[in-house]
């Protein structure tokens, strides 16, 4: 525990509030505040987790065996071959993208979301230990890399739907779907309505796609820290402490049952929605 | 909570893994994927075409069995009839041969019975002279009553 056990009730409350203001604070550099900032605690996590699954897929992808499989290529192939599955189903062309971007959504946003696996003061006591003054590890429960990537998917949807439907075509659809109009006049008329509903819808994506993945981590999260609050000002001498610490063993293995759940929930939707929004901008209307 | 520059770097460097993924990682597994899978269709397409080649030659075997068992109905079949045939020969051969060995015979007998009826007419003319000579009580000259005694040899 981060606090000092000798506080009053009162203060024990506002230790509370601490506690968890503390745990939802990034270590940020070069400055506290504002938007010229970086969180370097997701950048770190961010990086050591992509290199780690860049090394674990690329590695196993270009030591694969034919014949005999090891037992992680096996399983690696086992989620290639589901991925690859799904993304045939949705997209009905070829694509050498979307197959390789689902599996680094899923692959990615899987082991990011893990993190919310250990237990939630175990590395941030260590970085307070080593002198950092925050430490928030898991990278989606920020927003940050959740908008980031769905920006970037975002950008992708339009470069796909470029490429399939040529320029003519796509800045056409932009004014005359889902409205579509005979006369040039009801053309002329039509065309801002479907443009907005254009842009609506467009804009739409980014937004829910990062805010999902961000609020369900941040909600698993800041339970986490709410269920370590339970036993945050513990005396042995208490009886409440061995009451609360047991409701505190049951509470935390039920939501972390619960959060293997969700990490790969998550992690599947945001692939599922990638690939369905770059299916979508292939298909003509 | 509120987005800072962070989310340019967060886009930048999920793009490069999947960049990095889609360039060096999805082709290799996905090759070894497929040549697997074509591998096992092969093999599996083999094992068919050899069960189906078993099955031929069982086939053929069946036939080839059922050949020479017609066959070798058909040497027995010629046997007997060859076996037969020499029998019949022989019998033929047999038959001919008695039939030959008894017209030797019949034609010994002939000759013996011509032989004996001569002798005995020769015996018959002697004692028919003797009884005559003792009737008359001379001797016939054989030479004068040839023909009569010719005759009497003749209607003997």
């Amino acid at each position: 525990m981060l606090q000092t056990q000798a506080a009053e009730h009162e203060s024990a409350s506002g230790g509370m509030t601490e506690y968890i203001v503390h745990h939802l604070h990034h270590l940020r550099w070069p400055r506290e505040d504002g938007f010229w900032t970086l969180n370097i605690d997701t950048l770190f996590f961010t990086f050591v987790l992509s290199a780690l699954f860049c090394l674990l897929f690329i590695g196993i992808a270009r030591r694969a065996r034919v014949a005999n499989p090891g037992k992680l290529q096996s399983f690696i192939e086992m989620v290639v071959v589901f991925v690859d599955g799904l993304v045939k189903e949705t997209f009905h062309g070829t694509s050498k993208l979307i197959a390789p971007l689902a599996i680094t959504i899923f692959g990615l946003v899987f082991f990011y979301n893990f993190l919310d696996m250990l237990p939630v003061d175990m590395l941030p006591s260590a970085g307070h230990a080593a002198g950092l003054k925050y430490l928030r590890i898991v990278p989606t429960a920020d927003l940050n890399t959740t908008l980031g990537m769905a920006l970037c998917v975002f950008f992708l949807i339009h470069y796909f739907g470029l490429k399939h439907k040529g320029p003519k075509l796509f800045f056409a659809e932009m004014v005359t779907a889902p409205f579509h109009a005979h006369g040039m006049a009801m053309k002329i008329a039509l065309a801002p309505v479907n443009l907005l509903l254009r842009i609506i819808e467009e804009a739409v994506r980014p937004v829910s796609l990062s805010l999902r993945l961000f609020g369900n981590m941040y909600a698993g999260e800041l339970i986490f820290i709410l269920i370590a609050v339970m036993t945050l000002d513990a005396a042995l001498s208490h009886v409440s402490t061995y009451l609360l610490g047991f409701g505190q063993f049951i509470a935390g293995f039920i939501w972390t049952a619960f959060h293997i759940l969700i990490i790969v929930l998550q992690a599947f939707i945001f692939m599922m929605l990638s690939v369905v929004y770059l299916s979508m901008a292939a298909e003509k209307h | 909570m509120i987005p800072n520059i962070t989310f340019v770097i967060q886009g930048v460097a999920f793009f490069a893994v999947v960049w990095l993924v889609m360039k060096f990682g999805w082709p290799h597994i996905m090759a070894a994927i497929e040549e697997r899978q074509q591998k096992i269709a092969e093999g599996l397409a083999a094992a068919d075409r050899a069960k189906a080649e078993l099955k031929d030659a069982d086939a053929r075997v069946a036939d080839e069995i059922k050949k020479a068992r017609v066959q070798a109905a058909e040497i027995v079949d010629k046997a007997h009839q060859q076996a037969n045939q020499i029998v019949d020969k022989a019998k033929a051969d047999a038959l001919l041969e008695a039939a030959r060995v008894k017209a030797t015979a019949q034609t010994e007998i002939d000759g013996m019975v011509g032989k004996a009826r001569e002798t005995l007419r020769g015996q018959v003319a002697a004692l028919a002279m003797q009884g005559a000579q003792k009737i008359i009580g001379r001797e016939i000259n054989a030479d004068t009553h040839k023909a009569l005694l010719d005759q009497l040899v003749a209607e003997i």
